[in-house]
C-alpha cells in the first residue's frame, strides 16, 4: 500500500525521535536523605541557621533529660541516703526508690490497706466501660452505656464509700487520695457534665424567655469565672446554703464545683454543635410530627453531637487537668500526694521534688495525650464519613 | 378521595392543656418555681448559718484594719493601718501586673511556636510540635510547682548568689535587678514619648488618607518607629542622660536596693506564659491555615512580592480568625492567674479570698467580690469581642 509506504519514507527521515529516552535519574543532591535535608533543614540561609540552633538546643535538652531520668538515677534504695550526692559521691538523677515506696500512696491515698482491693476492682470496672464505650467494635455498646452511665456509677459509689450490709466496712471520703480521687472527680465531672451540658445548651437555644435566662446567666456566670473561685464557693459557701445536719463533705464539695464548671463549657460546645444543624432537619423533624424531645433525641442531638465529639473529648482533657485544682477544698488528689511525699524528711534529697513532679507530668500526659489522639482519630473517622 | 372541610368552619379545638403557649407558660412558671424556692431556701439556711456562727454580715469590713503584711505591694501597704479594702486593690494590682506581663509574653512566644509549627523546617516544625503537645497535655497547677519548688527554690541561698553581669543577683529568694532612677529632666523624655506616639498615630492617619485619594504609599513603619524610639532617645541624649541605676547590693544575709523579684512572681509569670503560649501557638498556627492558599496565589499572580502578600492579604485575613479565640486565651491567662494560691504569690485570691476571707470569716461577701472582679473581667472582654466580630465580620450579600 502506497500510504503505509509513505509513513515509513517519513519515518524513515530522523529529525524526531522514534522512541522516549529512559529517564534520567534525579540529581542526588535533590533525592535520598541527602536531597531531603537540603529540601527540610538547609534551603535557605536563615534556615540553616535555624537548624543549627534547634539542633544545639535538643542536643543539650535531651541528653540532660535521659541522663536525669535513666543514666544517673538511682534506682534502689531505702531512704534518701541512696540519692543524696554527699553520701554516694557521684551525680545523682532521678531517686526512684522513692517513687517505688510511695507508690501505694500516689495511688490510693490514705485509704485503709486491707480494703485496696476494693479500689483495684473498681479501677477494673472503669477499666471495661471505657473500653466497651471507646472500641467501636465491641459488642452490645448499647448495653455499655447503660453500664457506664448506670451500673458503674452506683456500684462503684457502694464499694468504694461501703455498705455494710454488703460486708463492705465504710470507708470515710477523707481517706480518699492519689489516683484514686483524681479518677473519681475527673469520672464524675465526665458523667455529669455532658447530660446537665445539653440541657443548658438546649435551654440556652429555648424560644421560652424565662429558660432562656437562666441558662444564660448560668453559662455565663461559671465561664466567667476562675474554677480556683468556683470551688472557694463549693467550699466555703456550699455549707451554709444547706441547713447544718446535711453539710455535705469536703470530696462532695469538690465534685459539686467541678460537674458545675465543667457543665457550663460542654454547654457551649454543644451549642456550637446544634447551631451547626441546618434548620430544614428541624423543620422535617416536626413536619413528621415529632414532638419537641422526639425531635432532639432521634434528629438533632444524634447529629450535633456527632460532629462535637472532638470538642467534647477537648473538654475533657480540661477537665482531666482541672483536678489538679481540688486542693483547694483539701482533699489529696495525685497531684497532692506527690506535693506531701516530696516534703518527707525521709526523702528530703535536692532530686525528690524534681523526681516527684517528673512521675506526675508522666501520668497527666499519658492520659491527656491518649483523649487527644482519640479525638483526632474520631475527627478523621467522621471527616471520611462526609466525604462523598 | 379529598376531604371537603366545609368553608369558614372554626378552627380545630385542642384542650388548653395541649395548646403550646399555655404549656409554655406553665414550664416557665414552674421553673421560676423551683429557682425561686432553691434561691430561698438557700438564703435561709445561709442567714441560720451565720447567726449560728456568730458571723456579722455586710461589706462593713471593707475599711476594718487588715493587720497582715503583703509580700509584694505596688501601691502603699502597710499591716497596722491599711484596711481589707486597701488589701482588696493591692491584690488585684498584682493580679492585673502578672496577668498583663504573662500576655505580652505569652503573645510573643506563641506567635513564634504557631508559625515555626508551619515551618519549612522539619527540625523547627517538630520541636514547635513537641512544645505544645508535651506542654498543653500538662496541668498548669503542676507547672507552677515544678518552676517554684524545683526550679526557683533550689537555687543558691542568699549567700551564694549567682551573679550575672550587669549587677543582677539571683538567688532561692527571688531575682535582684537593677532599679532605674530618675532624675530632674526626665520628664521632657516622657513628654517627647508622648509626643513621638501621637506624631505617629497622625502619620499614620495621613498617609492612610493620602494613599486612598492618590494611591501613593508612605513608609509609615519606619516614620513610627523613628517617632516613637527615635525622638525620646534624642531628648535623653540632649537632657544629658538624666537616668541613673541603683544596683542592688549584696550583704551577708540580704541583698538591698535595685528591683526584687519574688520567685512567687517569676515562678507564676513563668508558668503561664510557657502554658498559655502552647494554647496560642494553635491558635495562631489555625488562623494562618484558615486563610485558603488561592489568595495568595491570587496576590502573587497580581504582583505582589511575598512580604506585602503576607502583610496585605494573609495577616489580615488570619487575624480576623486569631482573634476571638486569642482573646478568650488572654481571658483564660487571667483566670489561672489565681494558681497563685497554690505559690503564695499575693494575688487578688490569695490576699482577699484567702487571707482576707480567713480573718473575716465573711464567705458570701467575700467570694462575691471575688467572682465579681473577674466576671466584670469577662462579660466586658466578651462585649468589646462582640463588637469587634461585628465590625470584621464578613459581609456575604
Amino acid at each position: 500500500m502506497t500510504m503505509s509506504e509513505g509513513d515509513l519514507a517519513v519515518a524513515e527521515i530522523k529529525f524526531v525521535r522514534g522512541a522516549t529516552i529512559a529517564p534520567r535519574p534525579a540529581p542526588a543532591a535533590m533525592t535520598g536523605a541527602f536531597g531531603w535535608l537540603r529540601a527540610n533543614l538547609l534551603s535557605t540561609p536563615f534556615n540553616i541557621v535555624l537548624t543549627v540552633l534547634i539542633a544545639l538546643l535538643l542536643a543539650w535538652v535531651i541528653p540532660e533529660l535521659l541522663k536525669f531520668l535513666f543514666i544517673d538515677a538511682v534506682w534502689t534504695g531505702s531512704d534518701r541516703d541512696a540519692c543524696r550526692e554527699v553520701v554516694q559521691h557521684r551525680e545523682i538523677g532521678a531517686c526512684w526508690p522513692f517513687v517505688w515506696e510511695r507508690w501505694s500512696y500516689f495511688v490510693y491515698g490514705s485509704y485503709p490497706i486491707p480494703q485496696r482491693w476494693r479500689v483495684d476492682v473498681f479501677f477494673v470496672m472503669l477499666a471495661i466501660g471505657v473500653v466497651w464505650m471507646l472500641w467501636l467494635e465491641s459488642p452490645r455498646r448499647d448495653l455499655g452505656s447503660v453500664y457506664f452511665f448506670v451500673v458503674l456509677p452506683i456500684s462503684s459509689f457502694i464499694l468504694l464509700t461501703g455498705w455494710s450490709a454488703a460486708g463492705l466496712s465504710p470507708v470515710d471520703t477523707s481517706l480518699w487520695g492519689g489516683i484514686l480521687v483524681t479518677i473519681v472527680v475527673a469520672s464524675v465531672g465526665i458523667v455529669c457534665s455532658l447530660p446537665i451540658g445539653i440541657l443548658l445548651a438546649l435551654g440556652r437555644r429555648s424560644r421560652m424567655p424565662a429558660v432562656r435566662l437562666f441558662s444564660v446567666i448560668f453559662i455565663e456566670f461559671v465561664r466567667g469565672v476562675p474554677l480556683v473561685t468556683v470551688l472557694f464557693m463549693a467550699s466555703v459557701m456550699l455549707p451554709l446554703f444547706v441547713p447544718e445536719q446535711y453539710s455535705p463533705d469536703k470530696l462532695v464539695r469538690a465534685l459539686v464545683g467541678i460537674a458545675l464548671f465543667a457543665s457550663a463549657y460542654m454547654a457551649e460546645v454543644v451549642r456550637a454543635g446544634l447551631q451547626a444543624i441546618p434548620k430544614g432537619q428541624f423543620e422535617g423533624a416536626m413536619a413528621v410530627g415529632l414532638g419537641y424531645w422526639q425531635m432532639m433525641r432521634l434528629i438533632i442531638l444524634p447529629q450535633a453531637l456527632k460532629i462535637t465529639i472532638p470538642n467534647i473529648v477537648n473538654t475533657y482533657i480540661g477537665l482531666f487537668k482541672d483536678t489538679t485544682l481540688v486542693f483547694i477544698v483539701g482533699i489529696f488528689d495525685f497531684l497532692q500526694t506527690v506535693e506531701v511525699s516530696r516534703i518527707d524528711p525521709k526523702w528530703a534529697t535536692p532530686v525528690t521534688s524534681t523526681t516527684g513532679y517528673a512521675v506526675a507530668a508522666i501520668f497527666y500526659w499519658i492520659f491527656c495525650y491518649a483523649m487527644s489522639r482519640y479525638a483526632r482519630a474520631t475527627e478523621a473517622r467522621l471527616a471520611k464519613a462526609d466525604r462523598r | 378521595m379529598p376531604i371537603d372541610l366545609p368553608a369558614g368552619s372554626p378552627p380545630a379545638r385542642v384542650a388548653f392543656y395541649n395548646d403550646p403557649k399555655v404549656r409554655s407558660i406553665a414550664y416557665q412558671v414552674a421553673l421560676c418555681a423551683v429557682v425561686g424556692i432553691l434561691v430561698y431556701g438557700a438564703a435561709r439556711n445561709a442567714i441560720d448559718n451565720l447567726e449560728r456562727a456568730h458571723i456579722a454580715s455586710g461589706f462593713g469590713f471593707w475599711n476594718h484594719t487588715a493587720g497582715f503584711d503583703i509580700s509584694q505591694t505596688l501601691i502603699g501597704f502597710d499591716s497596722a493601718a491599711s484596711s481589707y479594702g486597701r488589701a482588696f486593690w493591692v491584690g488585684l494590682l498584682n493580679t492585673l501586673l502578672v496577668a498583663g506581663l504573662g500576655i505580652v509574653f505569652a503573645s510573643i512566644l506563641g506567635f513564634i511556636i504557631g508559625i515555626a509549627r508551619l515551618s519549612k523546617n522539619w527540625l523547627v516544625a517538630k520541636t514547635a510540635a513537641g512544645y505544645v503537645e508535651t506542654i498543653r497535655n500538662i496541668p498548669l497547677l503542676l507547672q507552677l510547682l515544678f518552676w517554684y519548688n524545683a526550679v526557683l527554690k533550689a537555687l543558691p541561698a542568699i549567700r551564694d548568689s549567682l551573679v550575672i553581669p550587669g549587677g543582677i543577683y539571683l538567688n532561692n529568694r527571688g531575682l535582684f535587678i537593677p532599679a532605674p532612677v530618675f532624675k530632674s529632666g526626665f520628664g521632657f523624655v516622657l513628654i517627647a514619648l508622648a509626643a513621638g506616639i501621637a506624631g505617629a498615630i497622625a502619620f499614620y492617619v495621613w498617609a492612610r488618607k493620602r494613599q486612598e485619594r492618590t494611591g501613593l504609599q508612605a513608609p509609615v513603619f519606619s516614620t513610627a518607629l523613628a517617632l516613637m524610639i527615635g525622638l525620646p532617645l534624642a531628648v535623653l541624649a540632649l537632657a544629658g542622660f538624666p537616668l541613673g541605676f541603683e544596683f542592688p547590693a549584696a550583704g551577708r544575709f540580704n541583698i538591698n536596693g535595685g528591683i526584687e523579684v519574688l520567685p512567687e512572681f517569676a515562678a507564676l509569670l513563668f508558668g503561664l506564659s510557657i502554658y498559655t503560649a502552647a494554647f496560642i501557638a494553635e491558635v495562631v498556627r489555625a488562623g494562618i491555615t484558615a486563610v485558603s492558599r488561592g489568595q495568595t496565589e491570587a496576590a502573587y499572580s497580581l504582583g505582589l512580592r511575598a512580604r506585602p502578600t503576607l502583610r496585605l492579604i494573609v495577616v489580615p485575613q488570619a487575624m480576623r480568625v486569631i482573634i476571638p479565640p486569642l482573646t478568650s486565651q488572654y481571658l483564660n491567662l487571667t483566670k489561672n492567674s489565681t494558681l497563685a494560691v497554690a505559690i503564695g504569690y499575693p494575688d487578688l485570691v490569695q490576699v482577699f479570698t484567702g487571707t482576707v476571707l480567713n480573718q473575716t470569716g465573711q464567705a458570701v461577701e467575700v467570694v462575691a467580690i471575688t467572682m465579681a472582679v473577674y466576671l466584670t473581667l469577662s462579660l466586658a472582654t466578651s462585649l468589646l469581642m462582640n463588637i469587634y466580630n461585628s465590625r470584621i465580620a464578613l459581609v456575604e450579600r
